[in-house]
């Protein structure tokens, strides 16, 4: 069966879990920001975890479905409704052939997982249905999503009213807290700057996508003086182009740090702080712009207690939805 | 040159060679990451070699984080033994420099560069000390240039000249990166050129232009049909000058399917380089012509 879309919502991708392996020929993991929500909503249409999913950021699309179908959202609160009728969040439902799927205004988070029983059948490209909007790669043409699209859908056979349970809804809390390990080149900010950086509280700038988060409001970095290193380029924050780890913190020109995400930029000539754990890389594409945000630094051991902590949460959902 | 190690969170490990960059710092890197594809350790994800530095993501439920940085550690000791050679390829890449289109985006974001009065082209000849743009033409595409990259966005190559230190040409980026830059644009900062591999923003200085395309998702260019991306860490690139006539002639047979690079075998020995580098790059230039 297809899906026609009537309007595309502000931006909206296919994703599933990602294409890791290509990242040393520049090309990122891509991937649903948010992989918990993005799970949740699969394993309620009774879908295998990694199926590929809409993601909808802050507007929702119109979509035309041209046979029955279950379909969860989840995620941000974005309500989702039938027909004009509102349906709950985080529990399948059904939708029928000709009936169209819509969404309210955002009350919550930044973005939704919108599953539909069989997953979005888009081609597999490089492992993954993924769009990697930069490269014009994976997901519907390389690109977000345009009325008039013809969605493919697989062949899939959910039931209606299963519910994540609300405790294992994860989203941040306000002020967000992002768990950051300091390194990388931690070093090039003086003492004073370092205990700056995890006291203030940040801002999201309106510059924030799936390539990368940035946020303001924050002190200026001093760095640590130096002589620049043959290559580098003459501003402080610059370094011989390098790789950049997913959650690396860069701060260019030492004034706004970016959190590179799922799309990001694979190397580059500007410092890093330290990454953000793996754990809470979700929390951040929940994030809306001006959205107060704090980095909390914590010990390996503690980043490592955090990825153990978000299995246990994808565990639980897992075994509610069975 | 002092190795550092470094946690990126809980899943990667950062490693750099040395602080600034050489030769001897990429091909460090080189032998560190090929000993680590070799070693087949369990848990290892993905391994990407940069300029002056490399990076390894890991999965921490399989290989615990200090058990990895263990294993990589005692890597540096074998790869050090390894002798820096490479059997590897140079690829011919036709530029068209100082081309109208990187000439109109550079006058659109003048206010973002240094020297709003002049052209990127002619500002970096005359910080370099070379005789205008044709003085700049001519060092720019004298000497081959080494792949020490691949990244920022799929398939960009990052190239490092390969000349002695005071002869390289270098340039400040941008004082604010523009948030356009045309798809092929051959642009340079700090010590490196790279070839934008589709449209975006940027703060590299640009100099001229490629009818080539390099990075092809569709995979319909004959010579993209294997793999999307042209380039790998390793490849070694000879510009060649065309004037618009050939550029548009190369565009055409692109279009039409029929062009394909001049690329041939080449093997690169770091000793033999530092011993004679203008011996080797006329050696290594000359596999091009089928020597």
């Amino acid at each position: 069966m297809v899906i026609n879309v009537v309007k595309p919502g502000l931006s909206t991708t296919v994703q599933d879990l990602g294409r890791p392996g290509y990242y040393h020929i520049g090309i990122p993991t891509s991937g649903g920001m948010d992989m918990l929500s993005l799970a949740a909503a699969n394993l309620a249409v009774g879908n295998p975890a990694g199926a590929a999913v809409l993601e909808a950021v802050f507007m929702g699309p119109e979509l035309e479905f041209t046979a029955d179908a279950v379909v969860a959202v989840t995620g941000a609160d974005l309500p989702p409704k039938v027909n004009g009728v509102e349906q709950p969040g985080w529990e399948s439902f059904p939708v029928k052939k000709g009936q169209v799927l819509s969404f309210g205004f955002l009350k919550a988070g930044a973005r939704a997982y919108i599953a539909v029983s069989g997953g979005i059948d888009v081609p597999v490209v490089l492992g993954s249905r993924s769009t990697y909007t930069l490269g014009a790669l994976g997901g519907f043409h390389g690109r977000k999503l345009q009325a008039g699209d013809v969605l493919p859908v697989g062949a899939g056979a959910g039931k209606a009213g299963r519910s994540v349970p609300a405790a294992l809804r994860r989203m941040p809390g306000s002020p967000a807290e992002l768990r950051m390990l300091p390194g990388l080149y931690w070093h090039r900010i003086t003492e004073a700057a370092g205990k700056g950086f995890f006291e203030d509280t940040w801002k999201v700038a309106p510059e924030a996508d799936r390539i990368g988060y940035r946020f303001k409001a924050g002190h200026p970095l001093e760095f640590v003086p130096r002589e620049q290193p043959f290559g580098a380029g003459s501003d402080p924050s610059n370094i011989v182009d390098a790789c950049y780890p997913y959650g690396s913190v860069q701060v260019p020109g030492g004034t706004e740090p970016i959190v590179l995400h799922r799309d990001a930029v694979s190397g580059g000539g500007y410092f890093m702080l330290g990454t953000v754990v793996s754990a809470d890389m979700d929390l951040i594409g929940q994030l809306q712009p001006h959205m107060p945000t704090r980095f909390v630094k914590v010990t390996m051991e503690q980043a490592l207690q955090a990825r153990h902590d978000r299995k246990a949460v994808l565990d639980g959902i897992t075994s509610a939805l069975a | 040159m002092t190795t550092r190690y470094s946690f990126g969170g809980d899943e990667h490990i950062f490693v750099e060679c040395d602080e600034e960059m050489s030769l001897e710092a990429f091909f460090k890197g080189l032998s560190i990451t090929n000993a680590l594809r070799e070693a087949q350790i369990r848990g290892v994800t993905e391994i990407c070699p940069a300029n002056a530095s490399f990076q390894v993501r890991f999965d921490p439920d399989v290989i615990a984080p200090e058990d990895m940085m263990r294993e990589l550690k005692a890597l540096e000791a074998v790869a050090q033994s390894a002798p820096a050679t490479l059997d590897t390829r140079i690829i011919e890449v036709p530029v068209f420099y100082n081309d109208p289109w990187t000439h109109e985006t550079g006058q659109r974001f003048r206010e973002r560069h240094q020297d709003p009065t002049s052209t990127d082209i002619e500002y970096t000849a005359r910080i370099n000390g070379l005789d205008g743009i044709d003085g700049f033409i001519a060092a720019h595409s004298g000497a081959p240039w080494f792949v020490s990259m691949v990244g920022f966005v799929a398939g960009l190559p990052f190239l490092y000249q390969m000349t002695d230190r005071s002869r390289q040409i270098q340039s400040p980026k941008y004082l604010r990166p523009r948030t356009d830059t045309p798809r092929l644009t051959v642009g340079h900062g700090g010590c490196f050129a790279c070839i934008y591999s589709v449209r975006g923003a940027g703060g590299y200085q640009m100099f001229g232009i490629t009818p080539m395309p390099i990075y092809d998702p569709a995979q319909q260019t004959p010579y993209l049909r294997d793999f999307m991306c042209l380039f790998k860490p390793g490849d070694i690139v000879k510009w060649k000058p065309i004037d618009r006539a050939e550029y548009d002639h190369t565009v055409a047979e692109v279009d039409a399917g029929r062009w394909m690079p001049r690329i041939a075998p080449v093997t690169f020995s770091l000793a033999e380089f530092q011993a004679d580098i203008d011996g080797t790059n006329a050696r290594v230039m000359e596999a091009l012509n089928g020597h």
